[in-house]
């Protein structure tokens, strides 16, 4: 048998795991592991310019590719720069695995040179994590973490390597397991078929049924299901941030995005149906508004993978653990093979009061803001030029913040894992290296970066790594001069007073800016000059360009839930009228 | 209402942090704490006591069963169960008090395990009701020093969490 030191075996057991790519920043406790790398040519390591940036690429190329992402730090500030790119993956359920480097065992616990308690800093935002003290337990460790990190319920693993174990004068044996096990961790893709049967008659017998969807659908590939299932009994379906793209946004049956952005009709239509299948998402705070008044007169199918989401925050009638995919898929079955149709009267009727919804305030029936024109560009416009230049076919990443809701409203995703965003965790700076990682996924597709002027320079040093790497990607800048979303509750809720919102006069000139590191920049001011100029952008295939739009700073976010206290169907529509 | 959690644990480093890294992390509360390897030297037994109504008590057991290193969760007091906790308590007693103390460890069926001439140390084992109702029979202000072992417990008859 061949043997190899530490460092080889990690590199050799990530490609066993089917790693191509790595993104990570070299230092002290690591160097073994790159001097590893630097003899082998199977794993492809990319070099960032911030540990968050590789974690925040790794998740995104997990997100578009539905593979496990990969990260190598070092131990320390490394180790703790990479934090809130995996607290980020932990709420959106990416699947990844963090390698960090550690100090050498003997020195752990000594407050040695860039020691950090890893596994204790990151506890708490992790599926699961390991402490690899031993060369002989490396690559059985990382097939776990890639076995953790991607069945089930999906999350981020982190793998904390102390020096002396990837030591390239010690070499042991190497073998990857072909199989794992482990025997506390076996769970649940199969979906109870006495409840699956429960939920089909309930189903069935709705009358104001709404299908809700979340980012659950789209970890299971479960979006072809999900559009089965809903064409089978034609019934509105809605999705959550982190479902857009499970269900085409531009289909006839879709009432866009629900919760506090979301559309009135989507809203509207939860908060009066009878029966509510939800797919895959777990009813957050965000979604439900005050969840006492969440839905006061449906009964609530859930199916999640997780058993914790059920029943969290909203009770759920008829419980299912389960993949969405093979749940769905066994629902389908039952549907067709029962021969049994919905209520064809009760749900024409359904249908009529969400056309009626839809014509009177639908997002995309009756718009939410003014026009543009001349030095007037409204962002929601700029989102509808990008669908339209790009075809609704780009990748879209985006930071957070009121360009992320007008991105989430306005690009209508038809396909899942399009749309690439930070949901949960709400990171500002997930945006640019996220762009990063999808384009590494897919080097012929556009990807575009929407956000703002304040999310961009959170990562802003990857414009180095793009040059580095010739991933060209376009960046959308929708530049308000203020971090619009805290604007728009300090409009809201604090008189307008605004506190640390603006930057008096220190923004950057973005356009040299971009130049600066090799890329294009443009700067759009007059509406009238946004197509021509967004043609331009996305027709330079190979550069990465950094289009610098001014946007009507005025401008708000509607629909918004009514909050505290308010019901789903509680909208502000306008600054000045609501439901 | 109090509830007593049993787990089957992986004997591993860190593993115990992770248990009670949840319950601070999510607001929940523990009363109580214990937690040892079994027979089998790779899982250790652990069980704590805790509080909450039924929705919060759902939510930790599926939470604690979300833990990679927990191998299997049990609720103790959904049914019959066996309840006992150790306390060793350092007790004055001089003079007239002397007999008083000793009648008190007597009829709580505790045991008197060192001897000083201030005081006593007593060893008491029960639920945890019954050492709280020691503590209550004792003159107060006599008491120097209390540890409790926190609660163990298992399930009555045939029923057993094993793997």
């Amino acid at each position: 048998m061949e043997l190899l030191s530490g460092g080889d075996i990690l590199i050799r057991a990530l490609h066993d795991a089917g790693i191509k790519h790595l993104w990570g920043y070299p230092g002290g406790a690591a160097l073994h592991i790159y001097d590893a790398i630097f003899r082998q040519d199977k794993v492809n390591h990319i070099l960032v310019r911030h540990e968050q940036a590789a974690v925040h690429a790794a998740d995104a190329y997990a997100r578009v590719t539905g593979e496990v992402g990969a990260v190598l730090v070092t131990s320390g500030p490394g180790a703790t720069n990479a934090i809130t790119g995996i607290a980020t993956a932990y709420m959106d359920s990416i699947p990844l695995v963090v390698i960090s480097g550690q100090v050498t065992q003997d020195k752990i616990g000594d407050d040695a040179f860039q020691e950090t308690d890893m596994i204790g800093v990151s506890r708490p935002i992790v599926k699961h994590s390991y402490l690899v003290k031993r060369q002989e337990d490396i690559a059985e460790t990382i097939a776990k973490a890639f076995y953790v990190a991607s069945t089930g319920r999906p999350g981020p693993v982190v793998v904390d390597i102390p020096k002396d174990v990837t030591d390239p004068n010690v070499k042991v044996a190497y073998k990857f397991p072909e199989k794992v096990k482990i025997r506390s961790y076996q769970p649940t893709t199969k979906g109870h078929s006495g409840q699956i049967k429960r939920a089909v008659k309930q189903l069935l017998a709705a009358k104001k049924p709404m299908i809700y969807a979340g980012g659950g659908v789209i970890m299971a590939n479960a979006s072809e299901q999900l559009r089965e299932l809903a064409r089978l009994l034609n019934y509105p379906v809605t999705n959550t941030l982190m479902g857009l793209g499970s269900y085409p946004g531009s289909d006839r049956q879709f009432l866009g995005m629900l919760g506090m952005h979301g559309t009135f009709e989507s809203n509207t239509a939860m908060h009066h149906a009878d029966v509510i299948l939800a797919v895959g998402a777990r009813f957050d705070d965000r979604v439900t508004n005050t969840p006492s008044k969440f839905c006061p007169n449906a009964t609530i199918i859930h199916i999640d993978i997780d058993p914790t989401s059920i029943s969290k925050t909203v009770m759920a009638d008829i419980p299912i653990v389960g993949s969405c995919e093979v749940v769905l898929a066994d629902m389908i079955e039952q549907i067709k093979e029962s021969g049994k149709k919905p209520d064809s009267e009760a749900l024409a009727a359904w249908w009529e009061q969400i056309e009626e919804w839809r014509s009177r305030h639908g997002l995309y029936t009756a718009p939410r803001h003014g026009p543009s024109g001349g030095d007037i560009i409204k962002p929601q416009d700029v989102i509808k030029m990008l669908h339209k230049v790009t075809e609704g076919k780009a990748y879209v990443t985006s930071d957070v913040g009121q360009h992320q809701m007008f991105a989430a409203q306005y690009y209508l995703f038809d396909n899942p894992r399009q749309w690439v965003n930070s949901g949960g965790l709400g990171t500002m700076g997930f945006g640019l290296p996220a762009a990063m990682g999808a384009k590494m996924a897919f080097p012929q597709s556009d990807v575009a970066c929407v956000t703002g002027e304040g999310s961009i320079q959170m990562c802003i040093q990857e414009l180095s790594s793009l040059t580095q790497h010739q991933l060209p990607v376009k960046i959308i800048n929708l530049n308000n001069q203020a971090l619009g979303m805290v604007k728009q509750w300090q409009d809201m809720q604090y008189g307008s007073r605004y506190s640390h919102i603006l930057y008096e006069d220190s923004l950057p000139d973005f356009v040299k800016l971009a130049e600066a590191y090799g890329h294009v920049g443009m700067k759009v001011k007059r509406y009238e000059d946004l197509e021509a100029a967004m043609r331009e952008c996305f027709a330079m295939k190979d550069r990465t360009v950094f289009m610098d739009i001014y946007v009507d700073p005025s401008e708000h976010v509607y629909p918004m839930h009514v909050a505290p206290n308010g019901s789903m169907r509680d909208l502000w529509l306008s600054k000045t009228e609501r439901t | 209402m109090k509830r007593i959690i049993s787990i089957l644990l992986e004997n591993e480093p860190g593993a115990l942090s992770r248990v009670v890294g949840l319950f601070s992390q999510r607001g929940y509360n523990i009363d109580t704490l214990t937690v040892a390897p079994t027979e089998d030297k790779t899982l250790s037994r652990l069980t704590l006591t805790t509080h909450g109504d039924d929705k919060i008590i759902e939510q930790i057991t599926k939470q604690l069963n979300k833990l990679i290193d927990v191998v299997k969760v049990m609720d103790l007091t959904e049914g019959p169960h066996i309840e006992r906790e150790l306390m060793l308590l350092k007790v004055k007693a001089g003079g007239a008090q002397r007999a008083e103390v000793k009648r008190c460890v007597d009829i709580f069926r505790g045991q008197i395990v060192d001897v000083s001439p201030s005081g006593y140390t007593v060893q008491v084992t029960g639920n945890s009701e019954k050492l709280d109702a020691f503590i209550a029979s004792l003159p107060e202000g006599d008491i120097v020093e209390v540890v409790r072992s926190g609660v163990s417990g298992l399930s009555r008859g045939e029923k057993s969490l094993r793997l």
